[in-house]
């Protein structure tokens, strides 16, 4: 029984929008499946269109597949969707024009939070160093104030 | 002074852009097809099947480019708003009858009224895709080229035609 459930588990895992279509080239039967892997469904905006069951999803997977079978090839495919529906269609946009900064921004930001945790390390250490050294003077000071004035009383007990 | 002057830009830095965050449209792509020729099509006349349309039959005249389904609920609240701007007749009107059965259609305009000068049929959504469809209604302005000059995603509204509409439409009549 725990066994089966495991194996359900596991074959969950993989569910798709429901597709019969079959490419009789097993070559072009991948480029299908990891182009309808890259396509975003418009409506859904957060699927692929492997994972949609949109109305829209299943009409562009019918037109990757009928572009396959015409021996178009990926990049074909994916020129004919972004033509028509822009870069957005695509869940990888090509690093190019307007998708620069989609892409850098990334590392702009890790680079100037690094700067920011650099900088600030540094002034905490260089404050509490000071500190450090104010605070043990004044500890001396105040203790070598206390130990004077012990001498002078002297025992008085 | 730099210790408040510092949080202040950045507050204000991040305020920017969660307010723009705040009124961006994730539903409304931009369309790569302003200023491009509009997509070919030979599609049979929602009326009269044997005869079929193409872009190059409206040449030489301004027209928009209605995309509509009877089962589209946004389609029938712009609807009345079609119904008057075609009483104007200002502009020729296309209705694109996006994924449609045609009984249906015909029944739509025949209750509600028919504000398409023609309605052609894409009972496949092909001529859809080939003008980036992806929700209806859409609403397309093309020019006397044939060029596509503004897309409209989502019911117009009278503000939409008002504002939005009716002076393009009357700034594409002028140019030659």
């Amino acid at each position: 029984m725990k066994r089966l459930l495991i194996i359900l588990f596991l074959l969950s895992v993989n569910s798709y929008a429901v597709d019969t279509r079959q490419l009789s080239d097993p070559k072009q039967q991948e480029s299908y499946e990891i182009l309808t892997k890259e396509l975003r469904c418009l409506v859904c905006q957060n699927q692929t269109i492997a994972d949609s069951n949109a109305e829209l999803a299943a009409d562009l997977r019918r037109q990757v597949y009928e572009m396959l079978e015409q021996g178009k090839s990926r990049e074909e495919i994916v020129q004919f969707m972004t033509d028509r529906y822009g870069d957005f269609v695509l869940y990888k946009p090509a690093f190019a024009g307007k998708t620069t900064l989609l892409w850098i921004a990334p590392v702009i930001f890790l680079l100037m939070g690094l700067i920011t945790v650099f900088f600030f390390i540094r002034r905490k250490n260089a404050s509490a160093n000071s500190k450090a050294q104010a605070g043990s003077l004044q500890i001396d000071q105040d203790k070598q104030k206390k130990i004077r004035n012990l001498l002078e009383k002297g025992d008085a007990s | 002074m730099l210790k408040y002057i510092i949080p202040l830009v950045l507050f204000i830095i991040m305020a920017v852009f969660l307010a723009l965050g705040l009124n961006l449209k994730p539903s409304e792509i931009p369309s790569p097809f302003i200023n491009k020729p509009a997509p070919e099509f030979s599609a049979p006349n929602l009326n009269a099947p044997k005869e079929k349309l193409t872009p190059t039959d409206l040449k030489g005249q301004v027209w928009l480019f209605n995309v509509w389904a009877s089962w589209c609920v946004s389609c029938r609240a712009e609807h009345p708003i079609l119904n008057q701007l075609a009483q104007q007749n200002t502009v020729v009107i296309i209705g694109l009858n996006y994924k449609d059965k045609p009984v249906d259609a015909k029944n739509w305009l025949n209750t509600l009224g028919n504000p398409y000068n023609i309605s052609i049929m894409d009972q496949d959504g092909r001529i859809g895709i080939d003008y980036g469809v992806y929700g209806v209604p859409e609403t397309f302005v093309i020019d006397k080229k044939g060029l596509i000059r503004y897309k409209h995603t989502g019911p117009v509204s009278a503000e939409d035609v008002q504002q939005i509409f009716l002076p393009l439409i009357a700034k594409l009549q002028a140019e030659s």
